[in-house]
């Protein structure tokens, strides 16, 4: 793997774009998950609770959804930079080849990515779950786990999804990754009602989604249900993660290598 | 419309026109004419006021002062009349990079409302003449810098226009690029199309243009052919002298006395206007003037914009 | 002489009516996504997901929600919330992101403006493409409704050319709004805009969830407008009172239309 020393300066110019376009990505990875919180754990927790339904969570339902957004969100806040920022970053505006003009190389420019989208996540982590106890929806000290979940989900998006932008010429085939990936994954990973509730024959397919996995991780951490089982959801992330990364550095090499 | 009698094939006239943003003046009270069937140059440094001209005359923007019209139009209550008539080439290619290089006619023809039997028709000549054949359903983004201009200018052929308004034409190409936009630029010319080129290229200006007008910080400083201009400001030889140092410069430039008709003094070098190159060479000897280098040329637009400005075009 | 004396004369085509002008631009947006069919597809995957996840699997566990003084499954009330909101976005999306990647990327509209085409024609194109794409996409999604018994009256025929009219007001605020947008970053306000409105307006719960004085002040809001419309047409409780809702729509058509027409010219023809 031929990431240096350098990844820290490529880490170093994220973090400082993010700080100077702090405004717009504290609303996507805030404002926007804390807006859901309520508009779910609140207002259709309200008509849930009063238990009319014929299928049930077990728990509040704000208790339910907070661990399922704070992960959901770590994955959506990323899934658009990691495709049009890449595509951005060595095409449109094309600041990823003036970066590997400098002593750094491509895996540092792709580690930094990645690194960054991992830092922003657990930071928009922490405000989120702060939100969600005011509002009484964490319900144990193992809550700091959750931020654990939104990092790793972070990381394997990012890394996974530009590792896949960057070998594209243009854009025309994200919008397909968003609905036909992305999309299905927020909307079935157990973030707004249980896995179970799925038919039997589509629930083994959860298991392939590295949402699913966060959401369990995040939820077990806020309803202070943390087993083994946790631990081996944790494992599979960083799989999946370690897997996507070389795959990312191959790319990155091959596109910005001149 | 403007008064007075027209030039009877006049396409374009120009009284006073003015164009101001806020305090800043970019075209200040120039007049021209542009004749059926000429092509017509606008030479000038960057920010002389030359693509703000195109842009009055192509009617997308409204003058601020003076009178214009174009095609015996008036630009600021017929412009969709006008502009069905001209072809748009600006300065940095616009075509549509989500349709294929075909599309880009049709489409660009159905702005003009042309119906689709005759654009296919003439799309498949404005190919041809972009040398663009084999590229037809491919897509503009992967296209070189040179066929995209190609393209560009073709597109701009789809209605069939009276006249053609081209803003720095090649600039950015390479050498062989250029070459083949100017020929297919001849070939326009030969079949009688009106185009107006600006252009900062005195080699561009000097081949292609049958008139211009020389602008500098919004007026127009003179104008002619580019014989004319030549005869009129400058001698028909340059001779240009480079020295090691500044001193030795300074040195010739004071020694150099009545060897040439008239010099002009650069930052590298000493250019030396005079309608006998041998007798000048042999004054310089007399003189024991020996430059680094010596270059005899023919005198250019570049050394008329000189005359006139006092400055060279690429400063 | 006048542009009529010329065409008398035989000197230049006659020019195209003003009145269909905006219709070459729809035509060019028709052929460059004639080649993306399969992107324009799956846009009507996106909302059968939502209707899914939220509609029957959130809907499980809500069960029924009281609705014009009766009981309604949660799927019902949804859907047509969903209906709406679908409405809304693809029409914002349309306008705000492609527009503003072709007014200040792309430069389409320098190259279109140097044809006979005027800005105004530019505006009206793009909102006519905008609808005829929303109209697409929600009766694919009506259909949808309709299998899963999800409409419960045949008023929900004209719930379509309700979705019509909320596309053709959000496509018009949203044209104009991005006239203003400077860079990348200034969609922020857009989404600033959009989600709030998307997770509020009745559409996942009813009016009666909040306090009085916020319900107050959400039937006053955009989207609940097109919300309460589809609702009404899809579960065939239909008033008067629903021409309110068509009226405060129109208005923003007009404004907004009105607005991107002037804005366009400013910023393309200085």
């Amino acid at each position: 793997m031929r990431m240096t020393q350098s990844v820290w300066r490529a880490l170093e110019r994220e973090l400082l774009v993010f700080v100077r376009t702090w405004r717009g990505s504290a609303f996507t990875a805030v404002v926007q998950p804390v807006l859901f919180l309520l508009a779910m754990g609140i207002g259709l927790g309200g008509l849930i609770d009063d238990g009319a339904g014929s299928a049930s969570v077990r728990l509040d339902y704000l208790d339910f959804v907070a661990p399922g957004l704070l992960a959901a969100s770590a994955l959506l806040a990323v899934a658009g930079e990691a495709l049009w920022g890449v595509m951005g970053g060595v095409k449109w505006m094309g600041q990823f080849k003036g970066m590997v003009a400098t002593p750094m190389t491509p895996g540092d420019v792709y580690g930094g990515l990645v690194l960054s989208a991992g830092v922003r996540a657990g930071a928009a982590a922490i405000a989120f779950l702060v939100v969600a106890a005011v509002l009484g929806g964490v319900s144990s000290l193992w809550a700091p786990l959750a931020i654990v979940a939104a990092v790793l989900l972070a990381i394997v998006t990012m890394s996974a999804l530009s590792a896949y932008a960057v070998r594209k010429e243009d854009d025309r085939t994200f919008p397909l990754i968003m609905r036909l990936g992305v999309i299905p994954m927020f909307l079935f990973s157990g973030t707004f009602f249980p896995v179970e509730q799925l038919p039997e024959v589509v629930q083994p397919i959860a298991v392939l989604s590295p949402l699913w996995h966060g959401v369990e991780v995040a939820r077990d951490a806020t309803t202070g249900t943390v087993d083994g089982w946790t631990l081996l959801h944790v494992g599979v992330l960083v799989a999946i993660a370690a897997a996507a990364l070389p795959f990312g550095v191959r790319g990155f090499e091959r596109r910005l290598t001149p | 419309m403007v008064d007075g009698p027209l030039h009877p094939d006049a396409l374009v006239r120009a009284r006073g026109l003015t164009k101001a943003f806020g305090d800043f003046v970019a075209v200040d009270g120039v007049d021209f004419e542009v004749r059926r069937g000429e092509v017509f140059g606008f030479l000038g440094p960057n920010g002389a006021g030359k693509t703000s001209t195109m842009r009055m005359i192509s009617c997308v923007s409204p003058s601020t002062g003076g009178e214009l019209s174009v095609l015996h139009l008036d630009p600021r209550t017929d412009g969709p009349a006008i502009r069905s008539r001209i072809g748009v080439v600006p300065q940095e290619d616009n075509l549509d990079t989500e349709l294929s290089v075909w599309d880009n006619f049709i489409v660009y023809g159905r702005y003009f409302g042309l119906p689709r039997r005759v654009l296919r028709e003439r799309a498949q000549e404005l190919l041809e003449f972009a040398r663009l054949t084999d590229r037809r359903d491919d897509r503009v983004d992967p296209l070189s810098g040179g066929m995209k201009r190609r393209l560009t200018i073709a597109r701009a052929l789809i209605n069939d226009p009276d006249l053609v308004l081209l803003d720095e034409p090649t600039t950015g190409l390479d050498p062989q690029a250029r070459h083949l936009l100017w020929d297919r630029l001849y070939g326009l010319k030969r079949r009688g199309v009106t185009l107006i080129i600006t252009t900062h290229y005195m080699d561009e200006a000097e081949q292609l243009c049958d008139r211009l007008v020389v602008m500098d910080q919004g007026r127009i400083v003179d104008e002619g052919s580019p014989r004319e201009l030549i005869h009129r400001h400058v001698t028909p030889e340059v001779i240009e002298l480079r020295f090691a140092e500044p001193a030795e410069q300074e040195a010739a430039l004071s020694s150099a006395g009545e060897a040439a008709e008239r010099i002009e003094v650069l930052a590298d070098r000493l250019l030396l206007y005079t309608r006998d190159a041998e007798a000048t060479h042999r004054a310089l000897a007399e003189r024991s003037i020996e430059p680094l280098t010596e270059l005899t040329r023919r005198a250019s637009l570049e050394d008329v914009f000189l005359a006139l400005t006092g400055r060279t075009l690429e400063e | 002489m006048s542009v009529q004396d010329l065409v008398d004369h035989g000197r230049i085509a006659p020019p195209l009516d003003p009145r269909k002008r905006f219709l070459r631009l729809t035509e060019r947006n028709v052929v460059g996504y004639v080649r993306a069919w399969p992107i324009l597809l799956t846009g009507v995957v996106e909302p059968f997901l939502y209707l899914l996840s939220i509609g029957i699997g959130v809907g499980a566990l809500v069960g029924d929600v009281t609705y014009a003084g009766r009981q309604v499954p949660y799927e019902t009330f949804v859907a047509s919330g969903m209906l709406a909101t679908a409405a809304m976005n693809g029409a914002v999306f349309d306008t705000t992101f492609n527009f503003f990647i072709r007014l200040r990327y792309a430069k389409l509209y320098d190259a279109i403006l140097a044809t006979p085409l005027e800005p105004r024609d530019v505006a009206l194109g793009e909102v006519t493409w905008a609808l005829m794409r929303g109209t697409f996409y929600s009766a694919a999604f009506l259909v949808t409704m309709a299998l899963f018994g999800l409409t419960e009256s045949w008023w929900a025929v004209a719930a379509l050319p309700a979705t019509v009219l909320i596309g053709a007001a959000f496509a018009s605020i949203g044209l104009a709004g991005a006239t203003y947008l400077r860079s990348f970053l200034d969609f922020d306000f857009v989404n600033l805009a959009i989600t709030p409105m998307f997770l509020f307006s009745a559409t996942f719960f009813p009016l009666s969830q909040y306090p009085d004085a916020l319900a107050t002040v959400i039937r006053f809001t955009p989207l609940y407008q097109g919300v309460a419309l589809c609702r009404a047409l899809t579960t065939g409780e239909v008033g008067v009172g629903l021409l309110v809702h068509v009226a405060y729509l129109l208005a923003m058509v007009a404004v907004g239309v009105a607005v991107a027409s002037r804005r366009i010219d400013g910023l393309l023809r200085s």
